[in-house]
């Protein structure tokens, strides 16, 4: 509704139903670390270990097929499934060959090209996100990095199919939520989500590479931060000292987060599940309106 | 002097924003320039072209017909949802320099004679960088579109989303562009003005999604940083990089409009739309 009058409060004073937590706390920095661990599984393996008969498809049909996204159908415990991610290697080899899991336009292209088959199929989608950003390169901006990312948000807010959103790692800015709109956003327990590295925001803010630290914290980008700030759903449980430590059991947790919340939301009609994920976007950051002493 | 500039309905702010003095240089050629003729030429150097960044209020002053503007939620302010060390003080300080509560101004208002929903940018606040505030200025302005029935225009001047309010920033993204989203649906259109400069996160939402993407001479549009991209490709860029007319050779937006033609353009896109009149149109 446009000019409520209404003095609004929301988002982060939504209050979060308890869940479990481990006992001890990491700092926001080692909780970067965590994320970035090159042991740590990656959005492929998820697919790997989750999805049975993944077939991957390829292309945008415009300009190249991206290997730093993953896109194609496969099976959720039996059920049909659209999947996309971001494809960051486990060595340097794996890593130059997917450009560290960093997409150019036409891999947001692809992905969304698969997101429009799964709504015309009725399937619902599945998207594993680690990435660090959006790929920053020259060629990038050339063929539109920032239209091809909008236009996914904008296509994701009303695409008439269910989507869980996992974050598995790094949920590196836009170029994450370019693959990150959805009804349910899980995250991994040790994975961050940001709207800048914090290198890269101690770098702007303080001119400071070096305090990238106290950037972490500031940027309240771990998933305790952003349950408590509305714009996650849900925590997934590592094992103690990370996901690389036992990934099987972070993959077993994730398969039962996604499983139970496919479940719930196959069961809405569309027009329902459409309104409610505008409605989820639509109330996060809403500020205390008061008058203005500028004014 | 256009008739509808001779009594720009914000004219106090107007003035706050030009430096002191009779005379401005011109940061591209250099050239001193008569302040009174530089706001004659619409802020636009009479030397070179080069397009002077404006305050929201300015640019509402030079777009919209006299009288018609009518401002929404000028009382929305940010308060600092993370407590993120310095951001209550850069607020303080935006908005005792411009005199605004926040980095946009929306409303609604006639643009040669079409009524439209207008959100505007401002540069001058904090860069215009998009936190909860604009975000949510932006998404209700969408929304009063939708309601209205009528077609919004968004101009743009943002160095991207806003880093002091975190994630909550990089979710105005997803906010907006769901607004956005909502007016395609609809069939309203949604005209986006960018200028210098429109990058980041504003880019990679409801800038990049009007049905027509217009651009001022010479405004810097993109979406990653030149120097981080450069860090990335081991090489300097072109100073041609990321300009208007880059975008428009790469085919990433619709048309370069100089400021002096903009209204005839937004009129002749909103005419050919079927954009509704204010007031009857006289018969031809
Ligand atoms: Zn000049």
């Amino acid at each position: 509704m446009a000019a409520d009058p209404r003095p609004t409060r929301l988002g982060p004073q939504q209050a979060a139903p308890a869940q479990p937590m481990p006992t001890t706390r990491l700092s926001a920095w080692e909780i970067v670390q965590l994320a970035r661990h090159p042991q740590r599984p990656k959005a492929p393996e998820f697919i790997e270990h989750l999805i049975v008969d993944f077939t991957e498809l390829h292309g945008d049909r415009l300009f190249r097929d991206d290997p730093a996204l993953l896109a194609g159908f496969g099976w959720f415990e039996g059920q049909p499934v659209a999947v996309i991610g971001p494809y960051k290697g486990r060595d340097t080899k794996e890593n130059l060959a997917h450009n560290f899991g960093m997409p150019n336009p036409e891999g947001y292209r692809k992905a969304l090209r698969v997101m429009k088959l799964a709504e015309k199929f009725g399937r619902p989608v599945l998207s594993f996100i680690d990435t660090p950003a959006a790929y920053p390169g020259d060629d990038a901006e050339e063929r539109g990095q920032a239209q091809a990312i909008a236009q996914n948000i904008a296509e994701m807010s009303a695409l008439r199919v269910p989507i869980v959103v996992v974050i598995t790692g790094e949920g590196g800015s836009g170029g994450a939520l370019a693959m990150g709109v959805g009804d349910v956003v899980l995250m991994l327990e040790n994975a961050i989500y940001t709207v800048i590295p914090p290198e890269g925001c101690a770098a702007i803010l303080w001119r400071d590479a070096g305090r990238a630290q106290e950037a972490a914290e500031a940027l309240r980008l771990t998933a305790r931060d952003l349950r408590g700030l509305g714009i996650i759903d849900e925590i997934i449980t590592e094992p103690e000292g990370g996901a690389q430590t036992d990934p099987d059991a972070a993959m077993l947790a994730a398969r039962e987060a996604v499983g139970r919340h496919l479940g719930a939301l196959a069961a809405l009609p569309v027009e329902t599940l459409l309104e409610r994920r505008y409605q989820k976007y639509r109330i996060i950051g809403r500020q205390v309106e008061r008058l203005s002493r500028a004014r | 002097m256009a008739p509808w500039l001779r009594k720009p309905n914000i004219s106090a702010s107007q003035r706050r924003e030009m430096p002191a003095g009779l005379w401005a240089k011109c940061p591209r050629c250099k050239n001193l320039i008569y302040q009174k003729e530089l706001e004659r030429n619409l802020q636009v150097c009479p030397k070179c072209g080069y397009h002077h960044r404006l305050s929201a209020a300015v640019r509402i002053a030079i777009t919209v017909d006299e009288g018609s503007f009518t401002e929404f939620d000028a009382g929305l302010t940010s308060v600092d949802p993370l407590g993120f060390s310095g951001y209550p003080e850069k607020l303080e300080e935006a908005r005792r320099r411009t005199g605004r509560a926040e980095a946009a101004i929306t409303g609604t208002g006639a643009v040669d004679g079409f009524r439209a929903v207008l959100v505007v940018l401002d540069f001058f606040f904090m860069g215009g960088s998009m936190g909860s505030v604009v975000g949510e200025k932006v998404t209700r302005a969408a929304e009063s579109a939708r309601q209205q029935r009528l077609p919004l225009i968004t101009f743009s001047a943002s160095g991207g989303a806003r880093m002091q309010e975190g994630a909550l920033s990089l979710m105005q993204l997803a906010k907006t562009s769901a607004a956005a989203a909502r007016l395609h649906a609809e069939g309203l259109p949604f005209i986006s003005v960018m200028s210098d400069p429109t990058t980041g996160g504003v880019t990679a939402s409801f800038a990049f999604l009007g049905d027509v993407v217009v651009a001022e001479p010479g405004a810097l549009i993109g979406f990653a940083g030149r120097r981080v991209i450069e860090q990335t490709i081991g090489r300097r860029l072109p100073e041609a990089f990321q300009t208007a007319e880059f975008c428009l050779e790469h085919g990433l937006i619709d048309m370069i409009t100089p400021r002096d033609q903009l209204r005839a353009q937004l009129s002749r896109l909103l005419r050919f739309f079927g954009a509704p009149r204010a007031e009857v149109e006289a018969t031809a």
